[in-house]
């Protein structure tokens, strides 16, 4: 620990430094409860009043060996007084438990910023298994960052030593203490931890008492300490925020609520059927809960059987929905085609991740656009929806829900492992406000075959097993227009084609126009893009046009069929910008669809975008 | 008219539909599908709540000339398919249909778990030994040695047998047929139909073009009776034309030996009687093969359980509170605050 001049020391908030926003990192090892952390500290700064959005950020493996860089489990939280539309580039604050959290997470701190580490985890093994030569802690390397050093291991122990907790358990209360800490230096409440760890370890009370033992410590500490210069507390004002009843979402859970709302708007049971795969597999575990709410979740052997099974539940009159990732939504494909040609309701979720292959699981990417709209065989169109932030998944979902029953087709959701994972304070909507999903089983027999269309929507008849007089055979055959029956007619496949397309084409006319997020509808400059690239581009946007520069923001919902008015808007602007997670796909749709001169800023590092990147990228266009 | 009452009493002629059957003259499938629709009319099946589900093959063409719904999926997913339907309404009755290809090969893997789950449907293997569909390649209950397009000169992987992985993958119910005995088809079918779970039906089905006579090693008309054993529940082991062999079960090797009743003091007491709710004596009767032994057919193997279905439905029950729950309330439960 430097040992500087000592700042004048106070608790009181009129004290504190007020700070717009804030982004603090918590890292450490794998075991070292950082998510756990990172979701408390979420919790408390939500009711503090501030807007926030989180991002979790932890390894694949489950247990990697202790203090190795590849173990480090991070998690990164940006709040303040003003919206908050990421979470963050740069942090102010690093918490970092160990030398290799230190080692990984440095570079993304502000010149500047705070680093609170634990000194006595930064032995000569951690520091040698972290790969370094001496510690950065007393060599003088971390100059230009105000270090807060601290042996919070030991600090610890002593908080927690009339527990009777073993030593082992003791120390694991080391993540509460240093949360405790970082309490104070945002002025955080306490007392909604305190309650959480009764209720976690309430058949342990001597855990919690520990854990609460422990923060408490760690708040008192730096409120009494005698912080290094230039380290203070901060005061962060309640944000301006619309009234209303909130909770803190993740995409996982947004997209649960969704789909279960949608189903509950539909009155209709939801068989959700699928395979655990990171990340999709957070939403296999929300579901599976909701039992109660007319759910039935299917763990099957494997992603085809997941999606067959989907498949025959739409056929059986439910909505059949499954969900996997990339890997997965590969095997799942020709499954796929089967409802697209037997114009079934399905709904398929891709929570994105980085590839080919098994690539990084745990690391976001949107590079599945092609394989969602165009990634089977033969002429299989269908509609593609993507989400753009935890809360937007709820709405996404109940959109697929209408969507699925309303044209009789199978519908992707794009969602990716940053949104699933990632947290945003949500206004919860009042569930009687949304319009319910009118479904039209068949039940007259009267004219009937299963091929019959809707002459407006051209969906064919929902037709269930279990109605009398309804009886009927169809499959992955051809079948003919007028019968449903088996058909090889060279007229009628391309009829049957045709309409296909018709009918996907027809949900443009379903749907809102594409408006502008941000600026004018003509000018310079439109940055264009879907998913979670949502956050980084309209704050660069936003931040660019308070410097007067002529550029505005287009965020896609409807990814296939495009809204109609798009092809026009894009015409609007001199140059268009497309960033996005992967190498380069909604371009060239887009090119190909409106032969528009779109250019792709695109990036795969399995990090999200920087909103710097963006306005980078921006400015190279608008100030060369 | 808007309902359609069906007739007191169905015939297996209520159950074909208008479409032109498409096998190959002279192919097994057309006895099974009378079989099936006799079955059918016995069982008095209702048509608006049968569905027969297949995946891809010649066989997997069934369900377009059933008169009741339908489902013609695809290549070995049929199981899959039949899993979520089944959870969508635990009310319909369902057979599946399918190949000795579909089912084991491209669907091994989904049949296997099909019968572990134990969900409660039909599953009819039609066995013909070959890829029909495809033009005759082997398929893998083709014996060793098969010559077709892909193995010009005999195929030289091991062939599996059905019956015995469905014991192995914990079915429990286990029959099998013929397609051209008329006469026991529809009995074992209706066996198939009443028991609850998963009832695995093996029939043997020649296939005229691609693997004609692969089976007359015991379908023969010179030896069927030899070759052949009709296994019923709580009788004797017996088979020959006279009902004079029978099986014995030799306790020191665990296996089971095909003797004659007056041979070498023989008596009929020594001759095993059928327990269909044994699983080893299932196991020992579905391993049986010509010449050495006769081909077991019937009912080989019944015990009851819990269906997967049933256990769900149970699990939705115990857990579905007397009212509607409130959606809101879902949104709202955990950690919330108000924000005026
Ligand atoms: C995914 C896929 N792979 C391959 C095929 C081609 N194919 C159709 S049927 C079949 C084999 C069918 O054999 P079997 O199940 O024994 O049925 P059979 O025709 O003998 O009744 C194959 C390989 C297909 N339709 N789909
Ligand atoms: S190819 Fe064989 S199995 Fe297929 S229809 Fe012809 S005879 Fe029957
Ligand atoms: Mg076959």
């Amino acid at each position: 620990m430097s040992n500087t001049a000592l700042a004048e020391k106070t608790s009181d908030p009129s004290h504190r430094e007020t700070v717009e926003s804030a982004v603090v990192r918590f890292a450490g090892d794998s075991g070292d409860g950082m998510q756990l952390t990172g979701g408390q500290f979420t919790l408390a700064t939500a009711f503090a009043g501030n807007d926030l959005s989180t991002f979790p950020d932890f390894p694949a493996e489950i247990r990697a060996p202790a203090g190795t860089t590849f173990g480090v489990s991070s998690f990164q939280i940006n709040f303040g007084s003003r919206v908050i539309k990421t979470a963050g580039d740069a942090f102010d604050m690093l918490i970092a438990m160990n030398p290799a959290a230190l080692k990984v997470e440095l570079h993304g701190l502000k010149q500047g910023g705070v680093i609170i580490a634990d000194t006595g985890s930064f032995g000569e093994r951690d520091l040698r298994k972290a790969g370094y030569d001496s510690n950065p802690l007393e060599d003088g390397s971390l100059d230009g960052y105000h270090l807060v050093a601290l042996d919070i291991s030991k600090l610890t122990m002593e908080a927690v030593k009339d527990t009777g907790l073993s030593k082992q358990e003791a120390l694991r209360c080391k993540n509460m203490w240093t949360l405790g800490f970082v309490y104070w230096m945002y002025g955080r409440d306490r007392k909604p931890t305190a309650d959480w760890l009764i209720a976690k370890f309430g058949k342990r009370p001597d855990v919690a008492a520990a854990n609460v033992a422990a923060m408490d410590a760690g708040h008192t500490v730096a409120e009494t300490m005698e912080l290094p210069d230039g380290v203070h507390g901060f005061h962060v004002d309640a944000a301006d925020i619309a009234p209303g009843t909130y909770r803190t979402v993740t995409g996982a859970e947004a997209l649960a609520w969704g789909l279960a709302a949608g189903t509950h708007l539909a009155d209709i049971k939801m068989v959700f059927a699928s395979y655990p795969i990171t990340p999709a597999s957070q939403l296999l575990h929300s579901l599976s809960k909701m039992i109660d709410h007319n759910v039935v979740t299917f763990q099957a052997e494997d992603e085809i059987a997941a999606a067959c099974a989907a498949i025959g539940a739409s056929f059986g009159g439910s909505l059949g929905v499954t969900s996997s990732s990339g890997p997965g939504i590969a095997l799942k494909t020709e499954a796929i085609g089967l409802a697209i040609s037997t114009e079934l309701p399905l709904i398929i979720v891709n929570s994105q991740r980085a590839g080919p292959s098994t690539g990084m699981p745990t690391k976001t990417e949107q590079s599945d656009l092609y394989q969602a709209v165009l990634g089977r065989n033969a002429d299989s169109p269908l509609c593609v929806l993507a989400a753009r932030a935890p809360a937007d998944c709820f709405d996404v979902a109940i959109e697929a829900v209408r969507i699925a029953i309303k044209y009789m087709t199978p519908v992707f959701i794009l969602t990716d492992g940053y949104i699933g994972n990632a947290a945003e304070p949500w206004n919860i909507p009042d569930i009687n406000d949304y319009a319910k999903i009118p479904v039209n089983f068949r039940t007259d027999p009267e004219g009937f075959h299963p091929f019959l269309r809707d002459d407006d929507t051209l969906a064919r008849v929902w037709a269930v097993p279990g109605t009398p007089g309804l009886e009927h055979r169809i499959g992955g055959i051809e079948r003919d227009y007028d019968s449903g029956n088996i058909s090889y007619d060279p007229d009628n496949h391309q009829k049957m084609t045709d309409t296909r397309f018709a009918k996907i084409e027809g949900i443009a006319k379903d749907i809102p126009a594409q408006g502008i997020e941000d600026g004018n509808t003509s000018g310079k400059l439109a940055v264009v893009g879907w998913g979670s690239t949502y956050g980084p581009i309209s704050r660069a946007v936003a931040n660019l046009r308070t410097q007067g520069l002529d550029v505005s923001h287009i965020h896609i919902r409807h990814l296939w069929p495009f809204p109609e008015n798009l092809g026009g808007l894009l015409k609007e602007f001199e140059q268009v910008l497309v960033p996005e997670m992967n190498h380069g796909q909604l371009v060239n749709v887009l090119r190909a669809e409106y032969l528009v001169p779109a250019e792709g800023l695109n990036k795969v590092s399995g990090q999200p975008f920087k909103i710097t990147e963006i306005e980078d990228a921006i400015r190279a266009r608008l100030e060369s | 008219m808007n309902v359609v009452t069906p007739p007191e009493k169905l015939t297996p002629k209520d159950f074909a539909t208008d479409q032109e059957v498409r096998w190959c003259p002279g192919c097994g499938d057309y006895a099974i599908l009378k079989g099936v629709q006799k079955t059918l009319a016995d069982i008095g099946a209702r048509p608006e709540n049968t569905v027969f589900v297949s995946g891809i093959g010649c066989a997997a063409r069934f369900p377009y000339y059933v008169k009741t719904y339908g489902f013609h999926t695809i290549h070995g997913r049929a199981p899959a398919f039949a899993t979520g339907l089944k959870l969508a309404n635990p009310d319909l009755d369902i057979w599946v249909v399918s190949g000795d290809g579909d089912a084991l090969s491209i669907g091994g893997n989904h049949l296997f778990h099909l019968l572990r789950r134990n969900v409660d449907l039909q599953f009819l293997l039609f066995n013909n030994e070959i890829y029909g569909l495809t033009k005759g390649q082997y398929s893998p209950t083709s014996r060793q040695g098969t010559r077709s397009p892909s193995t010009p000169w005999g195929s030289l992987d091991n062939p599996a047998s059905a019956t015995v992985f469905a014991i192995g993958a914990g079915a429990r119910f286990i029959a099998r047929g013929i397609d051209s005995n008329q006469k026991h088809l529809p009995g074992v079918l209706a066996r198939a139909h009443a028991h609850k779970g998963t009832s695995f039906v093996e029939i043997f089905q020649n296939c005229k073009v691609y693997n004609d006579g692969v089976f007359e090693n015991f379908t023969g008309r010179d030896v069927a009776s030899d070759r052949q054993i009709y296994v019923e529940h709580g009788k004797p082991l017996i088979f020959g034309k006279d009902g004079e062999k029978g099986l014995r079960l030799n306790t020191q090797t665990l296996s089971l030996e095909a003797v004659v009743i007056g041979d070498n003091g023989v008596s009929e007491a020594d001759i095993l009687v059928h327990d269909e709710t044994n699983k080893m004596i299932a196991t020992l009767l579905a391993d049986m093969e010509p010449p050495a032994m006769p081909v077991a057919l019937g009912v080989l193997y019944c015990a009851p359980g819990q269906s997967y279905d049933e256990e769900v439905t149970d699990l939705i029950r115990s857990h579905t509170p007397a009212e509607k729950p409130d959606f809101n309330k879902l949104l709202r439960a955990g950690r919330t605050w108000t924000v005026d």
